[in-house]
């Protein structure tokens, strides 16, 4: 086996280190910088470049290294290299190969391209284990220019109403790519700090977003009528949210797919906006790998297995404690 | 129908009710009559007759999807809607259509008379020439159930808004068993036909349930008291000869209750009474249980045998029409004391009884006569104002229902299924359980209670501790205790448990107890035997 399943994590034997690991471990290969994936308390850490900065201002001083896509890497006798997963800017698909046999580990991934991720890139492997956080058919994704239009006509519409517009989105990547969807020309951003120190570290790292203002106790929302305010999704409904008046509130998520979620966070308005694969992207991508063996882990599983398994693939369901984009807290992604 | 589904959209895309009632005037200023028709339809409960088995859409779904049936059947609880399951599976239109709201609903009703073939084919087109929130909305046609987050009320006052016409005149022309085929919209809202509104029945006024003691409510003798009965509400009109009986749910139950079709002997014409139908027990002069009355609520025709069993009883507590005239204006002492005086002169064998005021000189004895209620099989005390008019639906302030603390049980939670709707991917539906030895007893399904947050920790949990499934119903470790509030408790041959509960809920979550401390299918026969 190149990895092995265990109670700390994706384990390779050969190469003596854990993928994305939930418990304290020596070696640390790290997919992207979502916080259950990239955890504290690990001696080493090994990401790619893009990531590295989110990483560092999340877990503060740790010991990582970095690598580029594609750079391989030996470590013992297994050859390691990080391939785009489109989910999030940095985010990788770890390839692990050992004595010519090849295992992918997705990450979360997303296939469809946007203009911060560098675009995914699907990788032959005899094993790959997926993610399937998406898969059930009915869930099925728009281009971004569409829900662009559906976003900025909201905006305006709010806007022309004398409403603030409230738009909830998970504050790293999903809060970045909404902004590269904004049309400025429509009022000024206003962003809560949990997304802005996202933005900081972006911009740092060279990556292009719009001018934000970041909203501190001392800002008065008044000075910024029909704004749009950019805030984690936890920050909708609560006193932080209530200093600017009248507003239009949504979420940006694939949940909002589905009307039951939709209602029930209370949201005027869902943009059905994921940074994982829709149904027809993991059944493109896991098609592409070549890959006979497959371990599905996070979200529909059992249902996403039995559906491969009828198709002619062998696969199992891995039990793990990555969450994805979860359905009813859309701060954990 | 694509300004019925930018309606829909306009409802579904706002939490505000003056954002929902500003789209539907706008809606009823610009769409065609027939199509504002059907959206009146629609939105207060009538639907046109299903020409589609939902087997079948089901079957059609997923073969135009490309799925497998059982990966759609496991993706809809997940969803939660079966039209919006369908809506989302199938793959992107490769044509747009322009057929109105009413345009389409002659399309589906064209399919009842033809085979299944030319059904499907007809089907497959339709959903083929529609996005997905028309896709969506077309479903909703063909399976029913058309509730998209607007009540009845909504409608109405969206229409007055509209129409420029009062909206509780509006709401009292909308009752009855008129159909989208046997009325137009300019009969129905515009023309003033006093004869269209023979069958017709008024708006029911409702109670709002009163939490505490009435002590704030003012002085007692500003309050008349009644029994709450467990029965139908129902109100029986007398116009030009001819007699309805309808439900509060507007059911018209006429030949239902064929026991009333005597009061012509009794009573004049150009009455409407309102008042609690109840089977009632003759000898003792009293309400039989509320699972008698049952066995005939859902029966179009009644056998000889159940007629004598548990022959029906009006109760009857208010006189909404008196010699052809709308009362409703009148305070309630005076429509109280004209109904008085109607019934005074009716024997004893007319299934008709004016329900009895309760002496309500000071609110501490009249707490202490509630404790009696459930002797009487009533639920608890009605408090109606005596200078309050009949108001239209539920107005707060007038009306009081000060019902009985319910029954509890504390019960284990075993079985755990998926809610719909909103509450889909939550496990909201649950089957709770008492002790018999080591034995657990499933004795009650149970369903709200619980807030949002409490659905998500326990859905959570559910996840984590599966111990078997059953298609969509997931058996749990047992070990999760609720004390269960119901109203009622009758026994029952069907049941497993030999109970059945009446409205059982979860009124908390026991964290402090463990399942071993539940309690016992004995605590529970103790309470059939007490209260049953």
């Amino acid at each position: 086996m190149v990895l092995t399943f265990t109670p700390n994590g994706i384990y390779c034997p050969a190469g003596d280190f854990y993928i994305d690991p939930w418990r304290p471990v020596d070696r640390a290969l790290i997919t992207h910088g979502h916080s259950d994936h990239a955890r504290p308390g690990h001696a080493r850490y090994l990401s790619t470049d893009i990531a590295a900065p989110i990483i560092r201002h999340r877990l503060g001083e740790i010991e990582l290294e970095t690598i580029t896509y594609c750079e391989k890497k030996d470590i013992r006798s297994a050859s390691v290299s990080f391939h785009p997963a489109g989910h999030v800017p940095g985010s990788a698909q770890i390839r692990v190969e050992v004595a010519g046999e090849v295992w992918v580990v997705s990450g979360d991934y997303k296939v469809t391209p946007d203009a911060l991720s560098t675009p995914f890139e699907p990788v032959k492997c005899h094993a790959f284990i997926s993610e399937c956080t998406f898969g059930l058919p009915v869930f099925k994704w728009l281009k971004d220019d569409v829900i662009k239009d559906e976003i900025n006509q909201w905006w305006a519409d709010n806007r022309a109403q004398g409403r603030a517009s409230l738009l909830g989105a998970y504050s790293l990547g999903k809060a970045q790519r909404v902004l590269g969807l904004l049309d400025p020309n429509i009022g000024p951003i206003l962003t809560h700090g949990a997304v802005e120190n996202t933005n900081i570290v972006m911009r740092n790292q060279g990556l292009t977003l719009p001018d934000t203002i970041h909203v501190t106790p001392d800002t008065d929302p008044k000075q910024y009528p029909g704004a749009l305010v950019l805030a984690p999704t936890s920050a909708l409904g609560s006193t932080w949210a209530r200093r600017f008046g009248a507003q239009s509130t949504a979420f940006a998520s694939g949940w909002m797919r589905l009307r039951g979620v939709r209602r029930r966070r209370a949201a005027d308005r869902g943009f059905v906006l994921s940074d994982h694969a829709d149904w027809d992207g993991l059944n493109n991508a896991i098609a592409e790998t070549g890959a006979e063996k497959i371990f599905v882990t996070h979200g529909y599983t059992d249902i996403f297995a039995r559906w491969l398994g009828e198709r002619g693939y062998d696969a199992e369901i891995v039990p793990t404690e990555f969450t994805g984009e979860t359905l009813d807290d859309g701060d954990t992604e | 129908m694509k300004r019925f589904v930018a309606l829909y959209a306009a409802i579904d895309q706002t939490t505000k009710t003056s954002a929902k009632v500003a789209a539907l005037a706008d809606y009823f200023a610009t769409a065609p009559d027939a199509d504002k028709l059907w959206t009146i339809a629609l939105f207060s409960g009538r639907r046109p007759r299903r020409a589609i088995t939902t087997t079948k859409l089901r079957e059609w779904a997923a073969e135009r999807a490309g799925i497998p049936l059982w990966l759609f059947e496991e993706s809809y609880p997940i969803v939660g809607d079966l039209a919006e399951t369908i809506a989302l599976v199938l793959p992107p239109p490769s044509a747009m259509q322009r057929r109105s709201l009413s345009d389409w609903i002659t399309y589906l009703r064209a399919l009842e008379r033809v085979g299944e073939e030319d059904r499907k084919a007809a089907i497959l087109t339709a959903w083929d020439q529609m996005e997905t929130t028309e896709r969506l909305v077309f479903n909703k046609l063909l399976t029913g159930g058309f509730r998209l987050g607007v009540s009845r009320k909504l409608m109405t006052r969206g229409l007055a808004q509209a129409t420029g016409q009062d909206e509780a005149e509006l709401a009292h022309r909308l009752m009855g068993d008129w159909q989208p085929d046997t009325t137009s919209y300019n009969a129905l809202i515009m023309a003033s036909d006093p004869s269209a509104g023979l069958s017709r029945p008024y708006p029911f006024c409702l109670a709002h349930a009163l939490e505490g003691v009435p002590d704030d409510l003012g002085p007692p003798q500003d309050w008349l008291a009644e029994w709450k009965w467990d029965g139908i509400r129902g109100q029986i009109i007398r116009r030009g000869g001819t007699q309805f009986t309808w439900s509060r749910g507007e059911e018209l139950m006429t030949d239902r209750f064929p026991e009333f079709a005597r009061l012509c002997d009794y009573l004049p014409d150009g009455i409407v009474l309102d008042g609690e139908i109840l089977a009632w027990d003759h000898t003792a002069d009293a309400p039989l249980p509320f699972s008698d009355l049952q066995k005939r609520i859902g029966r179009k025709t009644v056998p000889k045998k159940l007629l004598k069993d548990a022959p029906a009883m009006l109760i009857a507590y208010d006189l909404l029409e008196h010699d052809g005239r709308d009362l409703r204006d009148h305070p309630f002492t005076e429509r109280r004391t004209r109904l008085e005086r109607l019934l005074s002169t009716v024997p004893d064998e007319a299934p008709v009884r004016l329900a009895p005021l309760l002496p309500n000189n000071d609110w501490a004895a009249l707490a202490d006569l509630r404790n009696d209620a459930r002797d009487k099989r009533a639920e608890g005390l009605m408090l109606k104002r005596g200078a309050s008019p009949y108001h239209v639906g539920r107005k707060k302030g007038d009306w009081w229902k000060w019902k009985l603390d319910p029954l509890t049980i504390d019960a284990v939670m075993i079985y755990a299924q998926q809610g719909h709707g909103r509450r889909a991917n939550l496990f909201t539906d649950f089957t709770f359980a008492v002790w018999n030895g080591n034995e657990l007893v499933p004795f009650a399904k149970a369903y709200s209670g619980l807030t949002d947050a409490e659905f998500r920790k326990i859905t959570a949990w559910v996840r984590k501790n599966t111990i078997e499934r059953f298609g969509p119903v997931r058996h749990v470790t047992p070990e999760h205790v609720f004390e269960i509030a119901f109203e009622g408790i009758a026994a029952s041959k069907r049941h497993k448990s030999g109970v059945a509960l009446r409205f059982p809920r979860m009124a908390r979550w026991r964290h402090d107890k463990s399942a071993a401390q539940a309690n016992t299918l004995g605590d529970l026969k103790e309470m059939l035997a007490q209260y049953g």
